[in-house]
């Protein structure tokens, strides 16, 4: 087969993709606009991040909820390293590896405790989401003030060769994430994981490390969105990250992976993430009311759904 | 005659003892949805202070956002023989169970900041939302001189203090046909989404004169795209969090509409003292808001 072809019946939510770029740029002529593409990208670089750690989790079958309450502790942490004084280094560094562990954590449960993945993820999410309320007493962490403060508040709003630098983030995340799916032993035990567990086992895969390791780069993901977020708004929320858990499985779904394991890319979760954030982008551009909006999103993921179920089937 | 008077001063002296004692020993009390959130901890302290004030013994009891613990706690209130019931529901419809335990005792209820769905209480004692969207309106016509484009940020769709905001808002604007709102939009009370959403906003209408936003943490989201974007826009917050005050000490953020917690406390053991005297209290107490800005802070 020609390797375009190939590459479209692999990515079919390529196609709603690009559907939805036509709509939206014949509906709203500010759509195709540089600054606001870069604009869209910059946006959902924070989802798509989470989303490629969890398109790990889900190839293997499984789910992570805490996503959402990771991002928020490791923001917290780092906003109040910087606040009081540290550099830049050593207070991302600390939050990405808070991250890392706390992954491994759910991770250790759901394989030493034999805990379901929904249920264990559901117990770390609750727990963290307390334990960012108890960090920050509550109330937003200010990180506008400290030594390193101007770096940290670059990593959000600055730019590379006029590329934001959130999205040179996302863009380095999905290469490492896209070689180690596909060209690596560790992506392929991820996949063959998800196809049958007990059969990767015995043909003598440590499925036990895989399966922690998952939940530790989603982990780690989850707190470099967060980093990114914080630094976005140079301000740590105690609520932030509410409800990403379910963008984030959005995105992987609409981008074609499979709920039950083994099926899916992470080329289709970077699609899926930016329809998602094309979406957010173009309701605000058209200015269509509130009540609207939340119907317009639900339609628009099922339409992207069917139109990858529909392909698969043929 | 001496020894007379000395002993009336006794007895006198004794009976205002006695009777204070008595007093001391009325009790209200409040409970309260959350003490997990400065703004509801602002309003415990309100109440507490006017009813030391009053003479009252405040039993403050906190039912951590969970419609079940308030319902205990109204029934541990009741049990307490108190003389009127301070009820800052979780829910507004969920609060009606308690309310009735309440009335069946004969013990008045005063709902405070929410209200009650389906049932009549002796008084609700809350800020006008509705007004206080006006205030934020006739600021922003005021600031602009009757004339610009205006872009207003939407709380979370389906609450009433979102809803309340803009009405409000949309009756100020009304009366300045010069200004023209170009977006209408939900951030759902949330920074994050007020700076995204802002962001999207400026590519569509570039050139925005001010902005409104039904909460502060949207205005303080907002604010970070309009720095981003090198834009002078005038912004109109709510709430008067600690974030929104430095804000507007620093000029990035033009006023913000303020509630006054610790008032709807302190008028809740008022109002719950003149029902415990027999008066009939207005069956709706609007606490009025104040606007800060740089000049009610005393900033140059």
């Amino acid at each position: 087969m020609n390797p375009l072809l190939r590459f479209l019946s692999q990515n079919k939510s390529l196609i709603g993709l690009v559907a939805l770029i036509v709509a939206v740029s014949l509906a709203s002529p500010d759509f195709l606009d540089v600054g606001n593409l870069l604009n869209v990208l910059r946006q959902t670089s924070i989802n798509a991040v989470i989303a490629m750690g969890m398109t790990f989790v889900i190839l293997t079958s499984g789910i992570d909820l805490s996503v959402g309450a990771i991002l928020a502790l490791c923001g917290a942490f780092a906003a109040s390293l910087i606040a009081s004084g540290s550099g830049l280094l050593i207070a991302t560094l600390i939050a990405l590896l808070a991250g890392l562990g706390l992954g491994a954590i759910s991770g250790l449960i759901i394989t030493f405790g034999a805990v379901q993945p929904f249920i264990a993820t559901l117990v770390s999410m609750t727990v963290l989401r307390g334990a960012v309320l108890v960090f920050s007493n509550g109330t937003p962490i200010d990180a506008s003030s400290g030594a390193a403060s101007n770096a940290f508040g670059n990593l959000g709003a600055g730019y590379i060769f006029g590329i934001p630098i959130p999205v040179i983030a996302a863009a380095v995340v999905f290469a490492g994430c896209w070689v180690a799916l596909t060209q690596t032993r560790f992506g392929r035990f991820v996949y063959a994981i998800g196809g049958n567990e007990s059969v990767t086992r015995l043909s003598g895969v440590n499925v036990t490390l895989i399966k922690i390791a998952v939940y530790a780069v989603s982990g780690l993901l989850s707190a470099l969105a967060g980093i990114i977020l914080t630094a976005r708004l140079e301000s740590a929320q105690p609520n932030a990250g509410l409800g990403y858990e379910l963008d984030a499985i959005a995105a992987v779904v609409v981008g074609g992976t499979s709920l039950a394991g083994g099926v899916g890319s992470m080329t289709g979760t970077l699609i899926g993430a930016l329809i998602i954030g094309i979406l957010n982008n173009a309701l605000n551009l058209m200015d269509v009311s509130s009540y609207y909006q939340m119907i317009a999103k639900g339609s628009v993921i099922l339409l992207a759904v069917l139109v990858d179920r529909r392909g698969a089937q043929n | 005659m001496i020894r007379n008077m000395f002993r009336v001063i006794v007895v006198a002296a004794f009976c205002c003892a006695a009777a204070s004692a008595a007093r001391a020993a009325d009790k209200i009390a409040l409970v309260v949805s959350t003490l997990n959130n400065p703004y509801f901890v602002t309003l415990a302290d309100g109440a507490k202070a006017k009813a030391k004030e009053l003479g009252y013994d405040l039993v403050v009891l906190d039912s951590q956002n969970d419609t079940a613990k308030e319902l205990s706690n109204v029934e541990d209130a009741l049990n307490q023989n108190v003389k009127a019931l301070l009820l800052n529901p979780v829910d507004s419809a969920a609060a009606r169970a308690g309310i009735h335990e309440a009335e069946a005792q004969k013990v008045p209820v005063l709902t405070l900041d929410r209200s009650a769905k389906g049932v009549t209480v002796a008084s609700h004692i809350a800020s006008d939302n509705v007004a206080g969207g006006k205030l934020a309106g006739e600021l922003i016509v005021q600031q602009l001189g009757g004339k610009g484009n205006v872009v207003e940020l939407q709380g979370q769709p389906g609450t009433d203090a979102a809803r309340d905001r803009s009405n409000g808002f949309r009756q100020a604007l009304a009366a300045a046909p010069g200004l023209k709102v170009v977006a209408s939009q939900p951030a759902n009370f949330d920074r994050t989404q007020g700076l995204n959403v802002m962001e999207n906003i400026l590519q569509a209408h570039p050139k925005v004169d001010a902005v409104f936003a039904a909460d502060d943490e949207m205005a303080l989201g907002a604010i970070k795209a309009i720095q981003a974007a090198r834009l002078k826009i005038v912004v109109v917050g709510f709430d008067g969090t600690p974030d929104a005050v430095a804000a507007i000490k620093n000029g990035t953020m033009y006023a913000t509409i303020a509630q006054q917690p610790s008032l709807i406390g302190s008028l809740g053991v008022e109002e719950a003292d003149k029902i415990i005297k027999g008066q009939v209290p207005p069956a709706s107490i609007p606490v009025p808001l104040k606007v800060i800005d740089k000049k009610s802070l005393g900033e140059p």
